[in-house]
């Protein structure tokens, strides 16, 4: 059994945002979602990819992956719950 | 991690501020209740008139510290007001006048900007605050 890569529901480009508007604008889409649904944030804010994964796993929500892109970071949340 | 965030806002220049802001946003989005209290000099950059203007930096920034942040606004920062505005529709944050310093400066509510939810007395402040860490900025 292998785990099917999830299919990203929404990408929310929060390129040029400064800390915390990243998070701000993760948050706003996941209570827009549905529990299921993956959302992939484009964030060149150097705080978010830290500060991202950890609200994550406070607030219960699953972090697919962090992959560094040129000149930005694309973290893929599935929300959870 | 439900024990709330109080903030009591004195400085009104936009470095102070932004932090406060930013401070707010960051227990905001985990869920953490914030209570803002604006006292004095923050109370008066909360006027309707006055809350999109520049405000200034606190005297340790001088010249460069100008620079700074002049290269972070241009580069797309929110203004301290709009996180204000994006941590309160997280949802936990309000945000009060002194009754005091509404006096002191003489501001009727109609002059607030709609950022601010109401006026109360220090001691509502410190009821809301419970036992709740209170932080002075």
């Amino acid at each position: 059994m292998t785990e099917i890569a999830p299919i990203t529901t929404r990408t929310v480009d929060a390129r040029g945002s400064f800390c915390p508007g990243p998070l701000m604008e993760l948050i706003r889409a996941i209570r827009e979602s549905q529990v299921g649904d993956v959302i992939a944030v484009y964030s060149s804010d150097s705080g978010s990819r830290t500060d991202i994964p950890k609200w994550v796993e406070k607030a219960g929500h699953r972090l697919v992956e962090l992959v560094a892109r040129d000149g930005y970071d694309e973290i893929v949340v599935e929300k959870r719950r | 991690m439900d024990e709330s965030l109080n903030l009591v806002l004195f400085s009104g220049t936009d470095d102070k501020l932004q932090a406060a802001a930013v401070l707010t946003a960051g227990a905001a989005a985990l869920g953490r209740p914030v209570n803002i209290f604006l006292q004095y000099w923050a109370l008066d950059a909360f006027r309707a008139t006055k809350i999109g203007g520049d405000h200034g930096l606190a005297p340790e920034a001088g010249a460069a510290g100008r620079v700074a942040v002049d290269a972070l606004a241009r580069a797309g920062q929110a203004t301290w007001a709009e996180t204000l505005r994006q941590a309160k529709s997280l949802g936990g944050v309000d945000i009060e006048a002194c009754s005091l310093s509404m006096d002191l400066l003489r501001l009727g509510t109609l002059d607030l900007d709609p950022l601010v939810d109401g006026v109360e007395g220090v001691t509502a402040f410190y009821l809301n605050a419970g036992d709740g860490q209170i932080v002075f900025i």
